[in-house]
Parts: structure tokens; C-alpha cells; sequence
């Protein structure tokens, strides 16, 4: 027997005895220069520019601040009803509901928090046709949604309910006369989302909203992408149930929002059941640090939304009129006028999309959205709207967003010039394009 | 009354230029500039001394908000480990 009650299977139980740890006890704040650190960090091996705001957003250091008592020293939960802990964090939840209300022109009771807007779509697009699966089975949403909103489809599917999943035409706009015609009388809920996330562009959601309320149909919208971004009014627009998530409007991760209408009151039916938090429709502790940082985010979101909006307008006209005047056949996916000016989606002809990415290692860019990214296939939405396959695979979204400067869009677009030019050198198609040879009609053979 | 305080909407204009400039990130760093240029800038000729009073409150809080976030940022770890 060893001292101090420790027996010999203990210590053979402590494999990384042996192993050079971290001695980080040794390093004081004193000792440890920070902000010179960050400097040579970034001079040594300097972090890329980031242009990938749909995938996802830096916090804004407003929203942090307002989290940090919450994350320290309100640690409360805000459904104790019984001490000072659980009031003060139920009154800062509650002040973020406001916020995330006032933003939509919702009333606070319409607001539920949830995990994100993955989370949200699910309870919604679920929770409203089992609800309401006596009368209605059938749902109507659009080939370009979200992947949560398909899955959710498909999953509907298997359990007995009839899904339309409407074409889109090339602008990436929904046919409204389609839409109309679409519906049935045992259709309850009418998806469609706000705006793309992977080619930017805007549905016309207060025509679908006339359209859903003249015939009965609850509408949802995925507006992840549009909130605090574009003005939204779920009056206005009639919309019955919206998706809002956190960390696309400089908010935190893993929070998000449901608004869920109540005159005419939405019935769902929960996925998550337990204590009956959120008016029973998410049961769960509320995250109070997280629901503070969402409101915040929308309060600020509602502040700035057209001083950011004039920038990034500003700073993606700038970084395509400056690609497309210096390089010829790039064509900008989804419709020109009606779309979110930070997401621009560019097909370049004649090179491939995973190499320029590569060229451009030094900006943080994306070929269509991160849900999909992993895969090889070209994304679905590009398919959608009746991209060309190999345009498909040569397409870039670039993401503009509040932090980005004009220094960054200058060097992305000289660099993407820069490397489009490379690549179609070394490209025989792009060759044979310019001795006028029309690729479409050569007859590919096996060797 | 404008008039007097314009040295202390210059003073908190360059103190607040100052504290945003010590942001370690290149990102915060320059909207924080820019976005206190630009605020200072769209105020320049509001006269109702009630509002510049206001103006001037919110100025010295996003100040101390600078100021904490710039310590804070400087006071993370950075290494990935």
C-alpha cells in the first residue's frame, strides 16, 4: 500500500504520467504577452480572410459583452421561481425575447428559443403536420430549401403524409401561379425560405403570405438568412411561423429562434417534451447566456441593419463589377435584382470549383453551403435552377458581412482574377473554347 | 452651449479612436473606427442639446464596451491546444 491511499492499479490506471504536459501553470499573465502573440501570430502564419459569412458569423464584441455577466456571475436558471438568482436570469430572458420580437414586429409571447434554426425548422415543419395530420396530409415546399426542411419532408413522407417539393425557375424565384395551383384542401403548412443561403436570392414572401392566408395554409419561412439583414414584418407578410438563428446575424452558437403565431393561433406538436418550458413546445432550460447574446444580436441587427446594408451593398457591387469586368464568362447565380446583396454565388467556366477554392487558399470561401460541402456532388440548389452541370461544379459564394473592409474585397477579387487566369491556361477546355469550338457538340468517347 | 461641449465631443471622439485601435483583431479593429467615424460624422450637426446629451451618454458606454472587449480579447488564450 503507497501513501497517500494510492494503490498500485491507481498509478497504472495514469498512463499520461509519462507524457510532457503543458506545464501552463507556469505562464502568468504577466509573463505571457498576448496582444504581441496575436500580432506575430498573424505575421507568421496569418489567418485567412474570412468571405464565408453565410456559413457562419463572428460575434459582434457588442453581443459578448452583454453575455459575459450571464456566461460569470447570473449564472441563475431562469425558470427557479423561488431566489434572486432564478428572477434576475428570467428578466434577461425575457428582455432578449422582446429584442428578437421587436426585430420581426412579433409580440414577445410568440417567440420561442430554441437550439438554432435546425432545431426550429424541424419543430415547425413536424410539429404542424402531425398536429393537424386528422384533416391535412399534405405540405408544400421548394426544391432549393435548407437541408433540415427537406429532411423534415422526408421524414413526413415515410410517415404517410403527401409532400410537393416545387421547382424553382432559373432566377431561383418560386412560380407563384405553381404555388397556387399546388395547393390543396388538405394542405396545412406552405414552406418556403426567405433567403438562399447559397445563392442569395429573395423570395417574394408577402405574394406566398397573400396566397397561404387567402386559402387557409399556415406559412413558414426559414428566414436564418434575413433577419437582421432585410426589414421583416410577419404582419405585413402574413407569416405564421419563422425560423431565426443566432450565429448568422453576429450572435452566438447554438441559439435560435421560433416565432409561432398566436391570432390565429398555430398549433404544433412538440418535439421535445418535458417541464413545459416555452409554452410547452420546447421543454428545456433556456440557455440565458445565449438568449441575452440573441437578443442582443437583434437589438443590434435592428440599429444597424442600413448602415450595414448600404456597406455590403456597396462592397459586393464592388467585388463584382471588378471580377466580371477583368474576367469574361462568369455568370452570378439567381435572380439580379431580387436577392440579399452578401451572397454572391459566381460560376467561373472552364475551371473546377474545388481547385480554385484551393487557389485561393488565403480567403475562406465556400462552393455552395457548408451543410453540403463535404460531398462531391454539386450542390442541389445550383441543380435547381437549372445551372449547367459543369457550371455547377465551378461555382464560389462569397460572403460579405459587417466586419468585412474594403481591403479584403480589393484582395479577394485580384486574387480570384489572378488564379481564374491560372487555371484556364492550364484548362484544354477553356483551349478549345477559344479556337471557337463549341463544347457542346463534341462527342466525348471512351478509351 | 453646443459650443462648449464640442471639446468634450472631440475629446471623447479621440479617446474612442484611440481605445479602438488597440483591438488585436484586424476585423473588430477597423469596424470599430469606422463605425465611430461614421456615427460621429451622421451627428455632426444635431443642435437639441437633450439629444447630444443622449448621443454623448451612449458615446462613453460603447467606450467602456471597447475598452472591455479590447482587455478581454487581449487576455484569451490564443494557442489551439
Amino acid at each position: 500500500m503507497l501513501a497517500s491511499g494510492r494503490t498500485v492499479s491507481s498509478r497504472l490506471l495514469r498512463p499520461t504520467a509519462w507524457l510532457p504536459l503543458r506545464l501552463s501553470s507556469e505562464r502568468t499573465a504577466a509573463s505571457f504577452p498576448q496582444k504581441e502573440l496575436i500580432k506575430k501570430h498573424e505575421q507568421d502564419e496569418p489567418r485567412p480572410l474570412y468571405m464565408d459569412f453565410q456559413a457562419t458569423t463572428p460575434m459582434d464584441p457588442r453581443v459578448l459583452d452583454a453575455m459575459l455577466p450571464y456566461q460569470v456571475n447570473y449564472y441563475g436558471n431562469p425558470h427557479s421561481r423561488t431566489h434572486a438568482y432564478g428572477w434576475e436570469s428570467e428578466s434577461a430572458m425575457e428582455t432578449a425575447r422582446k429584442q428578437v420580437a421587436d426585430l420581426i414586429g412579433a409580440d414577445p409571447r410568440e417567440i420561442i428559443f430554441t437550439s438554432g434554426a435546425t432545431e426550429s425548422n424541424n419543430m415547425a415543419i413536424k410539429g404542424v403536420a402531425r398536429f393537424y395530420k386528422a384533416k391535412k396530409r399534405h405540405v408544400i415546399t421548394t426544391q432549393t430549401e435548407h437541408k433540415c426542411v427537406l429532411d423534415s419532408c422526408r421524414i413526413l413522407e415515410s410517415e404517410g403524409f403527401d409532400v410537393t417539393y416545387l421547382p424553382v425557375q432559373n432566377s431561383g424565384l418560386l412560380d407563384l401561379e405553381l404555388l397556387e395551383a399546388s395547393i390543396r384542401t388538405d394542405t396545412s403548412l406552405v414552406s418556403v425560405m426567405t433567403v438562399n443561403n447559397e445563392i442569395g436570392v429573395k423570395q417574394p414572401i408577402k405574394e406566398i403570405g397573400q396566397i397561404c392566408r387567402s386559402k387557409g395554409v399556415f406559412f413558414h419561412t426559414d428566414a436564418a438568412q434575413a433577419v437582421g439583414k432585410i426589414p421583416i414584418s410577419i404582419s405585413d407578410w402574413k407569416i405564421d411561423l419563422m425560423s431565426i438563428s443566432g450565429h448568422k446575424i453576429y450572435g452566438p452558437k447554438g441559439v435560435g429562434a421560433l416565432y409561432v403565431r398566436r391570432r390565429p393561433r398555430v398549433r404544433l406538436e412538440p418535439i421535445q417534451n418535458g417541464g413545459g418550458q416555452e409554452r410547452g413546445l420546447r421543454s428545456g432550460t433556456v440557455p440565458t447566456p445565449l438568449a441575452v447574446g440573441l437578443g442582443a444580436a437583434c437589438s443590434i441587427a435592428q440599429e444597424e441593419m442600413e448602415y450595414d446594408h448600404q456597406r455590403v451593398s456597396m462592397l459586393a457591387n464592388r467585388l463584382v463589377q471588378k471580377v466580371m469586368s477583368e474576367i469574361p464568362d462568369v455568370i452570378m447565380n439567381g435572380d439580379p435584382e431580387q436577392r440579399y446583396p452578401g451572397c454572391i454565388n459566381l460560376s467561373f467556366a472552364y475551371v473546377e470549383g474545388e481547385s480554385l477554392l484551393m487557389a485561393l487558399k488565403d480567403v475562406a470561401l465556400s462552393s455552395g453551403s457548408a451543410c453540403t460541402s463535404a460531398s462531391l456532388e454539386p450542390s442541389y440548389v445550383l441543380r435547381a435552377i437549372g445551372a449547367d452541370e459543369d457550371l455547377a461544379h465551378s461555382s464560389i459564394r462569397f460572403g460579405i458581412g459587417r466586419f468585412t473592409t474594403e481591403e479584403e474585397v480589393d484582395y479577394t477579387a485580384e486574387k480570384c482574377i489572378e488564379q481564374v487566369h491560372r487555371l484556364r491556361e492550364m484548362s484544354p477546355l477553356w483551349e478549345m473554347s477559344q479556337e471557337g469550338i463549341d463544347l457542346k457538340s463534341i462527342n466525348w468517347t471512351q478509351h | 452651449m453646443a459650443a462648449a461641449a464640442r471639446s468634450q465631443v472631440m475629446s471623447l471622439y479621440r479617446t474612442m479612436l484611440r481605445e479602438s485601435a488597440k483591438f488585436p483583431s484586424y476585423n473588430y479593429r477597423n469596424y470599430a473606427l469606422r463605425r465611430v467615424r461614421d456615427a460621429f460624422k451622421a451627428n455632426r450637426n444635431v443642435e437639441d442639446p437633450k439629444a447630444v446629451e443622449r448621443l454623448m451618454e451612449e458615446g462613453w458606454q460603447t467606450l467602456a464596451l471597447i475598452q472591455r472587449q479590447g482587455e478581454s480579447e487581449t487576455s484569451q488564450q490564443t494557442s489551439l491546444n
